[in-house]
This record gives structure tokens, sequence and C-alpha cells, in this order.
């Protein structure tokens, strides 16, 4: 069974940290050489010191998309010294054969005087020449501009923003630095996105894209910001002009200018839907066409009808990946770079009222 | 200046996406109770639906010669999913990709079979309410591919107005050249070839994939790729096993057949082709093509000189006592069929000319391994003496497929102390430690590439005709000796008769 080595420290430094993790790396390494480092992607997440411990479950909880280095960084109220934990593990010994893979952990304790500089603290824990993605998932913007220098990935969860505008536009302030953004919020439409462009695929559809009519998206009453960010990809991508949308009963309402006509917007709050992310998509085009994407067990049910009376509905099949599978999934996404995100963010913030 | 792709214009919404659309599709199994099905297809079916990468509309259709109910064939396919699958089956997915699926019990001769999957697939029309796509994977005994092909032809199955219709041929394609000339005579008499994807799953792997980037998208290795840097290529497939139960295809097909022929060519295919112009189906199989014809075919008298057989006898492997070849159950006494060949091949063109191709392959060696060394010339002038230290060696460049997929490169180092002694160290790449996702089998990409239509991971049938252009005379040549064929011992390095076809100071590696 697999044991993690350990190393721990109070009122010590980031030399000392590093230093520390070098000789276990080392002693792991000579103990069998099986054992090698993972070198893909360094990962700092600053946290408030009490809940550092549920950030560490959420990533263990992602399954297999790790940092291979992940720096934990506690921020403790009062505090005027930094205490650091290092450890490796693997989650596997080493098959004959083959290696088995380890994986970087620090936290390091700091208190809020250290925020200002942090970037001379996280600098000599991460691995150069690595992509390094910074997470505050309790806020600290503060701390995440301290690491700007540092970083070339953010993860955001936009949803965890109480005011939608206000979540837009720090992603918008983050892109604006030059930092790719990963927003959980984004990846929570990815599955819409994937299915909402397929079904327009076929050759004989693709016309009826310049032909929508209509574009409803119903949401999570906390994802207000998915709903936008899915229309907001809609608009980029077909190049609709977008303006403010209107509130009415929660609902939020407006048009978007196509070439040839303008096209009803609505996001609706769906009550009944218990985790976060979109609850359903309805698209209607010039020609009658109406097609509905909606969560259902095994996949999303959708619903098809025509002016000729034509009713269908089937289901398009896959798996919810679940909030673990998200986090997992915004990880991921720190190696890869998606074209369409920035023109979608652009123009889901001109929706907000 | 941006690329954009063709797809890209017509559909602005597929940029950016990661998995591109499938169009609806219907997916048609022959042979769907039969072992390749249950272990590989089927799970590689459920995957895709797990990660929402089948068609919006996905369809699957099972025929077999087994009757059951599409019930029954239900069961058996979730139980297959349950077993084989890489990750552990979602109820709720599994469900909803097994609640239409059709089951057609009958021959693959039988010409009603043929009328109930023509209902089927226009049933699933109706439903949808267009044609869809329809794709028909071979996943039979060879010998029933020419019959289905004439019967979907026969049927007016291999066209279908307003959507794409493939078939999906799986290997072996053909055990002579005179076969597989037939083969694709038959085949393309039905389909066109833009409709036929001839599966090598060995291209479906990451790691083979990866040889292309690794060429292609690394200035510092392609100026030294050539007869002028590199001294010799040697391909190694070897495997600890024995053959199980799979005596009675094994015995027919042989180590030559099984490997080299397909995966073995393809591997050399990829390390000696030029680049490609762009990374698309035919201009990808366009070069691979002249990479075999720059091979030459030996002749009845040259086989002597290039290739060894060899059959593995009694021995041991990791620490267990093992049977040799001879007394594996379901293989005859008198047995010919080598499980172990190694061949000697030369590239004749400005790149490779001069430099040997080493190939070799077999059951029972010490371990299993598959790689592919490049080992580089020695340096021109030695400034180091060796006295008191291994010395300088040549450079060798080691791309491993498995078990730990990678590449390392030996490089000679300087052992610490006060003498200037130098000692060969690999500096090594270990797939796995770099991207943080898990690899997809090879069947779940080649499915998907077939329903989408894309050819680059399949072989083409001139490269197929190609490759056995090279390995016929080797065929015929071991067919004529008979026996008694070379033996060794299970669990070694092979036969001493390897040895014979190097060339100078090369040597074999060490599995």
């Amino acid at each position: 069974m697999p044991i993690d080595t350990v190393w721990s420290e109070r009122d010590t430094t980031p030399s000392e940290i590093e230093e520390a993790l070098r000789k276990l790396l080392f002693e792991r390494h000579g103990e069998d050489a099986r054992y090698v480092p993972g070198r893909v992607l360094n990962m700092v997440c600053i946290v408030d010191r009490e809940w550092a411990g549920e950030v560490v479950n959420r990533l263990e909880r992602t399954g297999r998309y790790h940092a291979s280095r992940t720096i934990i960084v506690a921020i403790e109220s009062g505090r005027t010294t930094i205490d650091a934990v290092a450890s490796i593990a693997s989650d596997t010994d080493p098959r004959p054969g083959e290696f088995a893979l380890l994986r970087e952990t620090m936290q390091v304790t700091i208190g809020e005087r250290h925020v200002g500089h942090l970037d001379t603290i996280v600098d000599p824990l991460v691995i150069s020449d690595l992509p390094t993605m910074v997470w505050s998932p309790h806020g600290h913007p503060e701390a995440v501009d301290a690491l700007l220098s540092l970083a070339q990935v953010v993860l955001l969860d936009s949803v965890d923003e109480p005011d939608v505008g206000d979540a837009l536009g720090r992603a918008r302030e983050l892109t604006g630095a030059g930092l790719y953004v990963v927003d959980l919020a984004w990846l929570r439409s990815t599955p819409w996105r994937e299915r909402f462009a397929a079904s327009f695929d076929p050759g004989s559809l693709r016309a009826e894209l310049r032909q929508l009519t209509r574009v409803e998206v119903r949401h999570h009453e906390r994802s207000r910001a998915a709903a936008l960010l899915f229309v907001g990809w809609v608009a980029s991508r077909l190049g609709w002009r977008t303006d403010a949308l209107m509130t009415a009963d929660g609902t939020w309402r407006g048009r978007a200018h196509g070439r040839r006509q303008d096209v009803d917007l609505a996001l609706a709050t769906d009550l009944q839907q218990s985790v976060p992310g979109l609850a359903g998509v309805t698209v209607e085009t010039a020609s009658g066409r109406h097609l509905s994407l909606d969560r259902g067990r095994g996949g999303l049910r959708a619903h098809y009808t025509n002016q000729r009376g034509d009713d269908r509905t089937w289901t398009v099949v896959g798996a919810s990946r679940g909030e673990p599978g998200i986090l997992g999934e915004g990880i991921r996404q720190a190696l890869l770079r998606d074209p369409t995100y920035n023109p979608a963010l652009a123009a889901a913030t001109t929706l907000v009222p | 200046m941006s690329v954009t792709t063709q797809r890209e214009v017509e559909n602005p919404l597929v940029e950016g996406l990661e998995r591109l659309p499938v169009h609806p599709t219907t997916l048609v199994i022959f042979g769907a109770t039969g072992d390749l099905a249950n272990r590989k297809l089927l799970p590689a079916v459920y995957n895709l639906a797990h990660e929402g990468a089948l068609p919006e509309r996905f369809q699957l259709v099972g025929i077999s010669r087994s009757e059951m109910s599409h019930d029954e064939f239900r069961t058996m396919a979730k139980e297959a999913i349950t077993q084989f699958s890489r990750r552990a089956a979602d109820a709720d997915v599994l469900d909803a990709l097994l609640t239409d699926v059709r089951y057609l019990p009958g021959t693959f001769n039988d010409e009603d079979v043929y009328g109930r999957l023509t209902e089927t697939l226009d049933c699933y029309d109706q439903e949808a309410g267009r044609p869809q796509n329809r794709c028909f994977y071979l996943s039979t005994a060879p010998s029933f591919f020419p019959v289905i092909v004439e019967r979907l032809g026969h049927h007016q199955l291999a066209r279908h107005k307003g959507a794409d219709v493939r078939i999906v041929i799986e290997k072996p394609f053909g055990t002579t050249l005179e076969e597989a000339l037939e083969l694709n005579k038959e085949v393309l008499s039905v389909f066109q070839e833009s409709q036929v994807f001839r599966i090598d799953h060995y291209l479906g792997k990451e790691t083979v994939q990866n040889m292309m980037a690794f060429r292609f998208a690394n200035g510092l290795f392609e100026p030294v790729w050539n007869r002028n840097y590199i001294d010799s290529v040697q391909i190694t497939a070897a495997e600890d096993l024995g053959i199980g139960s799979r005596a009675g295809y094994y015995d027919q097909a042989g180590a030559l057949r099984d490997l080299v022929q397909n995966h073995m060519l393809q591997l050399l295919c990829h390390v000696a082709m030029e680049p490609p112009v762009h990374f698309t189906a035919d201009e990808v199989r366009d070069e691979k093509v002249k990479v075999l014809d720059a091979i030459t075919a030996p002749t009845v008298d040259t086989v002597a000189d290039m290739a060894v057989r060899a059959q593995y006898t009694a021995g041991s492997v990791g620490g267990e006592d093992v049977r040799g070849y001879l007394q594996e159950e379901g293989v005859p006494e008198t047995s010919t069929t080598e499980t172990y060949a190694a061949l000697r091949l030369e590239v004749q063109n400005w790149r490779w000319a001069g430099v040997p191709f080493y190939l070799r392959t077999g059951k029972r060696l010490a371990r299993k391994v598959t790689e592919i060394a490049v080992e580089l010339k020695p340096v021109p002038h030695l400034a180091f003496q060796a006295d008191g230290s291994v010395g300088p060696r040549p450079n060798v460049l080691v791309l491993t497929l498995q078990p730990n997929e990678g590449v390392s490169l030996s490089l000679g180092a300087k052992i610490p102390g006060t003498r200037m002694r130098i000692r060969p160290v690999n500096m090594e790449f270990l797939y796995g430690t770099a991207f943080l996702s898990q690899s997809p089998e090879a069947y779940e990409r080649l499915i998907l590439d077939a329903m989408r239509g894309d050819a680059t991971l399949f072989t083409r049938n001139d490269e197929v005709e190609a490759q056995w252009r090279i390995i016929d005379p080797i065929i015929s040549a071991w067919h004529d000796q008979g026996g008694p064929v070379p033996q060794y011992e299970a669990g070694g390095q092979g036969p001493v008769e390897a040895d014979r076809i190097l060339i100078g100071d090369d040597h074999w590696r060490t599995i």
C-alpha cells in the first residue's frame, strides 16, 4: 500500500520547504527508482485556513485529474510566521515493469501580512517551465493579483460570486491581463454547447443556424453565469449584436440582433434543478423548428417539433460529470486553450442588465 | 494567418469544441456476440456514450449466428460492458444506451438477415425523420468478409441517399498477398475506398500517434533523422505470454502474419515516413505507402539472409514453468508455425538508404515490451579514453509503446571523480508523467473516427497490398522449407539464429 512521505516545519521559509521536498523526492526515488514525479502542472490554491481541509478533499475527489505539484496557501488571520507541510504520494505501488506516478503537495500557512508579497513565497515552490494555475475559491482577489506574474492560468467559478456582473467583470479583467481563464461556469455549459453544435451540424440543418428566432436557457438559481456564457457563445459564434437583457419575474429577457432577424433571448431560473449548471436549452427557427434539450436520466432528453407536425423525443446519451468532475475538468483545461471563451465572455458581459 | 477547415466555415459552432460532432449514426456489428465485440467494441461504445461523444442520435444493431432475443442481447451487452469497460458503468447511461439496441440472429450469408437489417435501419431513419449514417463493423472471422460485403451490396445497403455509409473491416485483411488483392477487389466492387476503414488497432494507440508529434513537432530530432546520423533502427514487439486459448487462430497465422505484416510495418512507416504537408487521411497514408514501396521485397533466395523464424520450447517465465509451443493445447505436434520472427529490411530512398531496420516479435520472451530503438552513429573522434569505464556509447533514442509509454535518450556522461571517465546515462520522458488525461482505448478512438469518416488511422488498400508484397515471399519461403523450425527457450531473448541477420557490429537489444 503506498504511503505518503511527509515533512513539516513551523516558522520556516520557502527555500527550506523547497529543499525539504527535493530531499523527500530523492529519498523516495532511492527506495525504488520506479517512483517518478509527475511534471504537468503547478496548481496554487489560496484558501482560508479553516477551509483548507475542505478544499483538499474537493481536489481529492476530482479523480484522475490532479496537478503534479499542488501548493495550498492557507491564510490565517493574525499569523506572522510561515508553517509548512510537504508530502509526496503515489496512488499505487509500482507494478513489475511499470512506474508509479508521484504527486507533490505542500500546505503553506501564512498570515494576512504575507499576501501582498505572496509571489515571493510561491515562486521558489513552483516548478519552472510548467504552467501554473491559481485557484482562489474563497475570494482573496488580492492574493491572486499578487501571483499574476507567476501564473498563466486562473481557475475560477463565476457562480461563486453573488453578483453575476462582478463575476464576469473579474474574468474579463484577468483575461485582459493576459491570463487564460478557466471558468467552471463555462465548463458546465460544455456538454450543452457540444450537443447544440451537433444538432445543427448535418449539412441540411446548418443553414437553420442563421434562422434562429429564439434561444431560451434554463438554469440552476445560482448558475446565471453559465447561462449567460452559453448565450454569449451562441451570439459570438453566429455574429449577433447583443444588448443588456431586462429583468422580469426572475427571468432575464431581451433580444439579440442577427444578420437576418432579431432573436428573442430568455434566461430562466429552474427551481427544480438541484445542482449548479444548466437545466435546459430551447431554440426555435424561422421555419418553425423547435428543439429542446433538458437534463434526463442517462443523458439529455431531446424534444423536436416542426411545422409539419413532426414530434420526436429521444435521449442524447452521456453521463453527468458532477461537481468533482467539473473541477477535474477545470484542472485539465489548464493545458488547453479554448479560443471561443473570450468572445463568449465579451458577449455575455453585454447581456448583463 | 489562421487556418480553418471547411467544417468550421460551415458550422461556426464547432470551433473550439474538444469533441467534434458526429452525425447521427447506426452502428451495425457483425459478430456482435464474439470475443472482440464483448471485450473491446461494446465497452468502447459504452465509454464513448459515457463521455457524451456518441452522435446525438445513435443506434446499435448486433448481428450474429447465436439465437437470442433483443433483450437477451441487451443483457449480454450489459454484462460485457460491466466486465470489460475501463471505467465503472453508470447504470443510467447504460440503460439509455442499450434501450433501443436491436439484435438480428442469423448466418452471414442468410438473405433474410439482410432483409431484416434493411427494415431495422429504415425504421431508425423514420424515427429520426431523416436518413442516418450507417457504419457496418465486420468483427467476424475473415472468411465471412466477402459474403457480408456481397450481401450488403446486393441489398442496396452500401449506399444511402442523404447520408454516409461506411464499413469497418477487422484484421487480418487476407492471409497472403493474393487473398488481400482478392478481398480488396471484392470490397471495392461494392464500396468506394473512401467508405472502407481497415482497422489496425495499433494505429489507434496514443503512443503511435504521438510518434508523429514527436517527429514532426520537434525541431530537435528531424535534422538527424536520416542515414547520415542514424546507424540502425530496431523495432521490437515482445510478449511474455504464450498463445493462451488462441491455438486455432495462431497456428494458422504465426508471428509474421499476426504482428509483423500489419502492426510492425506500420510502426516502421511512422519512423521512416516523410512529413506530410497536412495531417489528412490521404496525405499521411500517401507518405506511408511511399515507405513501403521503398522496401525491396525479398526473393526466395534472399529470405534466409534477412528473416529468421523460431518456436518457443518449454522454459520458465516469471518464475513459473511453462510449456513449449508444440505442447500447447490445440497445437499440432508437427506444427511449423513460427512464434518468433525477426527481419532485416532496408528502405531504399534518399533518407534511409543503407540503414538497416530490424523487426522482431515473439511469444514467451523475457518480458512484454514494444519499443522502437533508433541508434545513432558514434561520434567521429573520441577525445576520452575508455580505460576504467564503459566509455562513450552511441546515443540511442528509444520510443517505448508499452508498458511504460515514453521516450528515452542515452547520453554519455562523466562519472564523478578526478578522471574523465564516461558512462551512458538515460534521459527519460515518461508519457504518463506529463499529461493529466487517461488515454482512451484504441477502439474508442477508431470507432469514433470511422463514424466521423476520418480514415487517417486506418489502412488504405494500397497500403495493405504493399505490406503483403514485403511479407508474402517470406511466408512462401518458410512454407516451402517446412521443418524443423529453430527453437528458443521460453522466457529468454529469442533464438540465437536471429543474430544471423544482423549487419557488422549490430546487436539485438536486451528485451
